[in-house]
């Protein structure tokens, strides 16, 4: 299965992928209306040190602990992408306390939000990868993680 | 064809369900629940009384579940005695199942203290089970005075559930701090002071000494007027029937870390078992929802013929109050049994951190919560804190504090 990954060298820490996810999955057609003045609540986020920066988002893991761990069994696993049912979800913050990954945060309103690939919305593939100016993020199959 | 019996329906059982599916498309699946509904979100009561959870999404799995998994859910069933060496189990109608595999998944019951004169109040309810949830509904006014007893998990997310639809709430716990089995008193206080904040009135250190119908004689000498009484004191582990078969019980059924319970076909899964804290090194009971499904979905796979161990658990909880959430895992060993701590705060929050021999043995967390599961992970993995950057960790959960090779693995590789 396909997932997003990233390269740390070349990684620039410029925040962009963080922003084209917000606008990817803020259902707007004008960027500036969906992100302009207003916080942002993106699925990947930027992490790292004076000397390295990486994205992270949601590793898509065979044998999820989010999944089940989840208290309102809003999240699963459908052909291998991780999914949220966000009406579902009472926003326990369970998933957060068990993600080794650190991939899963709540968004404006409590509700938990992860990254579902752009697949469920009008990107069709995942817009962080694509809007990445130095190609440090990737999408591609690669061998399984556990 | 084997016959699996699962005895109890609670997440274990879907876990073990699960599990069993998971190697064996086709053996046959019988569940024995006590309660009269399919599988449900336990934890969800309290939101369900907050109006944050709909009914309807109360159920864990979706409609189809025991259909799709051919699983045949016997409603309002319960086991009356295990003979494990016929391998067969009898029913409260009289009937008897016979199976190759069975999971002891019963759970826990409320403990209800023998406090005098508890007889006498008419308006009394546990906090375990959806009846219990709308049986209470049932008995809120708007003008209700609720007295609860433990400010313990059930207690304190069942005040959270109903503040909005009475009029007082009084939470009494014999322990000197609210939630004692998660947070030390420093994050107690905080967790306690935001909850006065939202209206609730604590008397801590006291407890229902005798009871009239209305009325509540503290240790202390003071007195509680009351409407409803919620007995939310804690759980016993449900292991009778087990131990009048022949099993081990101590406090929960003792389990290997296959799941297996001393009995031959036995296992057992959730808040009746016991299993090895790995943070602590010691036995104990883990009642949580992830260990009970993990727990579940290991004793499902080993009772289907694969092979998976569940070796690392820990206590883990999340929990929030009005918005407020605290966020802990693992042990907190004292100064004086070789822990350290390490703590920050900042506008945002508390951030208590142990470690013990060098490893991340457990954390305390309110308000700050993001990516924690970084350090249930360090702890659940036994990371020695000298292969990573623990400076870094102290201020933030990130994992930055891996050296680049152990990231990128971790991340699946650099492109």
């Amino acid at each position: 299965m396909k997932r997003v990954y990233v390269n740390e060298a070349w990684c620039l820490g410029c925040h962009l992928c963080e922003y084209n996810c917000a606008f990817a999955n803020s259902g707007l057609a004008d960027m500036a209306l969906a992100l302009k003045g207003k916080p942002i609540y993106p699925r990947i986020h930027i992490e790292g040190t004076e000397q390295i920066s990486y994205a992270v988002s949601c590793r898509h893991c065979r044998d999820p602990i989010c999944v089940k761990s989840c208290i309102a069994g809003a999240l699963s696993r459908q052909d291998g992408v991780i999914r949220i049912d966000q009406d579902r979800c009472v926003g326990c913050l369970t998933c957060v306390l068990v993600c080794p990954y650190g991939a899963l945060a709540p968004n404006e309103n409590g509700v938990m939000q992860k990254c579902e690939l752009c697949l469920q919305n009008a990107c069709g593939t995942p817009a962080c990868v694509a809007g990445c100016p130095n190609r440090a993020i990737v999408y591609e199959e690669r061998e399984e993680l556990p | 064809m084997k016959h699996y019996l699962i005895i109890g329906n609670g997440i274990a059982a879907a876990g073990c369900i699960e599990g069993i599916r998971s190697v064996d498309p086709d053996g046959a699946v019988t569940v024995a629940s006590k309660e009269p509904h399919e599988v449900y979100c336990r934890p969800l009561i309290s939101y369900y009384l907050e109006g944050k959870a709909k009914l309807e999404n109360l159920p864990y799995r979706s409609a189809d579940f025991y259909g799709s998994m051919g699983a045949a859910l016997l409603k309002g069933k319960s086991v009356q005695a295990i003979d494990p060496a016929a391998h067969t189990a009898a029913l409260d109608d009289g009937s008897t199942l016979s199976y190759d595999r069975a999971c002891f998944a019963a759970g826990s019951s409320p403990f209800v203290p023998p406090i005098p004169g508890l007889d006498k109040v008419k308006q009394k309810y546990t906090f375990m089970t959806l009846d219990d949830a709308l049986a209470l509904e049932q008995a809120l006014r708007p003008d209700s005075r609720v007295l609860i007893i433990g400010a313990g998990l059930i207690g304190l997310k069942c005040a959270e559930g109903i503040r909005d639809r009475v009029a007082e709430i009084t939470v009494c716990d014999l322990a000197d701090r609210v939630l004692p089995s998660i947070l030390d008193q420093t994050c107690a206080k905080m967790v306690q002071d935001h909850l006065e904040a939202q209206g609730l009135r604590f008397l801590l250190g006291d407890t229902s000494a005798a009871l009239e119908e209305n009325r509540a004689h503290m240790r202390s000498g003071k007195t509680v007027e009351f409407d409803v009484l919620v007995l939310a004191v804690g759980v016993r582990a449900n292991t009778s029937l087990l131990r009048d078969a022949g099993g081990e019980v101590n406090r929960g059924v003792v389990t290997d870390e296959h799941m297996r319970s001393s009995l031959p076909d036995i296992y057992a899964a959730g808040d009746c078992t016991e299993g090895m804290d790995i943070s602590l090194g010691q036995r104990r009971v883990l009642a949580i929802l992830p260990n009970a499904y993990m727990q579940g979905f290991t004793a499902g796979v080993n009772m289907a013929g694969g092979d998976r161990v569940f070796d690392n658990a820990i206590p883990m909880n999340a929990i929030g109050f009005f918005g407020l959430h605290a966020l802990s895992a693992g042990t907190a060993f004292a100064p004086g049994d070789g822990g350290e701590c390490f703590e920050q705060r900042s506008e945002r929050g508390l951030r208590r951190l142990f470690t013990k021999d060098g490893l991340l043995t457990g954390f305390m967390l309110i308000g700050d919560t993001a990516r924690v599961g970084i350090y249930t992970a360090l702890i659940r993995e036994r990371t020695p804190l000298d292969s990573i950057n623990f400076e870094l960790l102290r201020t933030a959960a990130t994992t930055a504090a891996f050296p680049a090779q152990q990231r990128a693995k971790k991340f699946g590789g650099a492109v």
